[in-house]
């Protein structure tokens, strides 16, 4: 019992790995090791800390394509969004920041109303989290940042149970943005996060009274589940549309790339799972 | 030997106003006034107290051939009630500006501040002069300091031969200075709100001094942040600064500003609350090009000055 305990502090508060990972960023901040967003670095070592033990133990997040993501200068991260929690963004993070090809903190952006929740508003923005606002998001970008934005926002993490893996409207805003500032699109998918907390209804009404875009009716517990993170290769848009029409089509490529490397995932989740099955038979055989 | 140039100065009580004064006066005459009091600043220096909406203000001018004014007189919103308040600085910076159209004053700083942009949870970050000023939507307090804005931009495009350059720094923090978040720094237990540490930029009085000082010289007409690119939370300023941090509830916002009426604390005034939580950072890189600016004391140097006096 001494050890197992031992052992999970040890995961959790392995200080010395972090440093060497946090030494080698790309990010910028100032002499108190905040940025104009928030982000500060102190606070990321800290939560990184944590979330290792999560990535590691809790998600068993296997990620690939990591070699995709730039190691340097601008890119947008556009992946699927679900868990009705911003866990899959949390993941989306540590993957980047412990990226063998080159770590990097990257931002992302959440919803308007975040920076009103006391403790969690402050907590979000000093791992990364800055509200979506297409003007930080162009601030970054010239900044020379890694952006992670969900183009299905709440429409994508809060959907129903029944509905997993199934792709909401994607928003346009984020297509603007990578054609503006010439930014290459990482499409990702994220497998897995949709069992973690399900939602079985959404409460209108009590979103509604609480001021709160959606009031999900889900099971308190966050059911474990194994993650798998796909990076797919970069894509590059022109700055050569000039309707909204051509836009629309541009971000269906980028949501069609997603749905492929979901499917990659799904088949890949399927085999494993398989593979494990056979596994355990064959383990029941011998004894 | 060719005479000094003249220079009114105004808000002359104020310690940033005496910085400047005192870098200036080796090589202008300076016309120091305050509607607060007459200040002594030693023998080179004409000093006054007048309020601006009173006739005998343009004997001043009359009596003073002005090559540039520096506009830093501002009453406070911890001064006096919102209606004073507006007399002086809006209607009575409209009157200095109009004798300062009437004398043929070639150049005027005039000095605003952040508040302008109003602390709102849906403010991106970095945001520069083109930025709508939403103080006046959050709180009637500060409907004079956008108003003074106003002004100052209406007589900036309709009257290019005054040569306005006005000046939105954040906060000024160091020896001296008696604004909300200096006080705050100051004293041995601050106020803070549970639960929010809002990013917030800090210059030092000595490099706003220096950069009125450039605007004023250099003269190149405009509107311009002046803030470094340097950030902090503010409880960790706070604790940087050597002060215990009182946390104050946050929700619900009513109680939060029933305590701030109750407490009357100078340093925690109901109408900037919404500057304990959320943050107004602004993007000084315009002013910084404009005038090759760059802040030489540090946030270390800030938070240690108001830890050396605890």
């Amino acid at each position: 019992m001494a050890n197992s305990k031992t052992s999970i502090i040890d995961k959790v508060f392995n200080r010395n790995e972090m440093e060497e990972i946090v030494n080698v960023f790309p990010n910028r901040v100032g002499s108190q090791g905040f940025d104009a967003w928030g982000f500060n670095i102190k606070n990321m070592k800290a939560n990184m800390r944590m979330t290792k033990f999560m990535y590691e133990n809790f998600y068993k997040v296997e990620a690939f394509g990591l070699e995709n993501i730039p190691k340097e200068g601008r890119c947008l991260i556009i992946p699927n969004h679900s868990g009705q929690l911003p866990f899959d963004g949390m993941l989306i993070g540590y993957a980047m920041v412990t990226n063998p090809f080159g770590p990097r903190a990257p931002k992302a952006m959440v919803e308007r109303f975040l920076p009103t929740v006391p403790f969690i508003g402050n907590w979000l923005s000093s791992v990364g989290a800055v509200i979506g606002d297409p003007i930080n998001c162009e601030r970054m970008l010239d900044n020379d940042e890694a952006v992670v934005v969900f183009p299905e926002g709440v429409r994508g993490s809060n959907k129903l149970y029944k509905l997993k893996y199934q792709l909401q409207r994607f928003g346009t805003g984020f297509m603007h943005l990578a054609m503006k500032h010439q930014a290459p699109i990482i499409p990702v998918a994220v497998i897995g996060m949709e069992e973690t907390i399900r939602s079985y209804a959404d409460l209108k009404p009590i979103a509604k009274l609480l001021g709160l875009p959606v009031a999900p009716l889900v099971l308190p517990w966050v059911f474990p589940s194994k993650v798998y993170l796909y990076f797919g290769k970069p894509i590059f848009f022109e700055n050569d549309v000039h309707k909204e029409s051509d836009i629309k089509e541009r971000v269906d490529v980028v949501k069609q790339e997603i749905s492929k490397l979901i499917e990659i995932g799904l088949k890949k989740r399927a085999a494993d799972v398989e593979a494990q099955k056979k596994s355990k038979e064959n383990n029941t055989a011998i004894q | 030997m060719e005479p000094k140039k003249k220079i009114l100065v105004t808000g002359a009580a104020g310690a940033l106003a005496k910085k400047v004064i005192d870098k200036l006066k080796k090589d202008y005459k300076i016309i120091a006034i305050d509607f607060r009091t007459k200040v002594d600043l030693g023998i080179p220096v004409e000093s006054y107290k007048i309020d601006f909406n009173k006739r005998i203000f343009e004997d001043i001018f009359r009596e003073h051939e002005f090559d540039g004014i520096i506009h830093l007189g501002r009453i406070s919103a911890q001064e006096l009630n919102r209606f004073t308040r507006y007399n002086a600085n809006v209607i009575g910076t409209r009157k200095l500006l109009d004798l300062a159209r009437k004398y043929n004053v070639p150049k005027t700083v005039i000095m605003s501040t952040y508040f302008v942009y109003g602390a709102s949870p849906y403010n991106p970050s970095l945001l520069d002069e083109t930025t709508p000023l939403k103080a006046s939507e959050l709180t009637m307090d500060l409907v004079d300091s956008v108003e003074l804005e106003n002004l100052s931009a209406i007589y900036l495009y309709k009257h290019p031969e005054l040569h306005i350059t006005v000046l939105r720094p954040c906060n000024i923090a160091g020896p001296g200075v008696r604004n909300t978040f200096s006080l705050l720094l100051s004293e041995k237990r601050s106020p803070v709100l549970w639960g929010f540490s809002p990013l917030m930029q800090f210059i030092h009085i000595d490099d706003m001094r220096d950069a009125i000082c450039t605007a004023f010289e250099k003269n190149i007409p405009g509107v311009y942040n002046v803030a470094p690119d340097d950030y902090i939370g503010f409880q960790d300023a706070i604790k940087i600064a050597g002060s215990q941090r009182i946390q104050i509830p946050s929700v619900p916002p009513s109680l939060t500003e029933g305590i701030a009426r109750f407490l009357k604390w100078k340093s925690f005034p109901p109408y900037l609350i919404n500057y304990f939580k959320y943050p107004v950072i602004i993007d000084g890189s315009l002013f910084a090009k404009t005038f090759d600016f760059k802040p030489k004391k540090t946030l270390e140097d800030i938070f240690m000055y108001y830890k050396s006096l605890k």
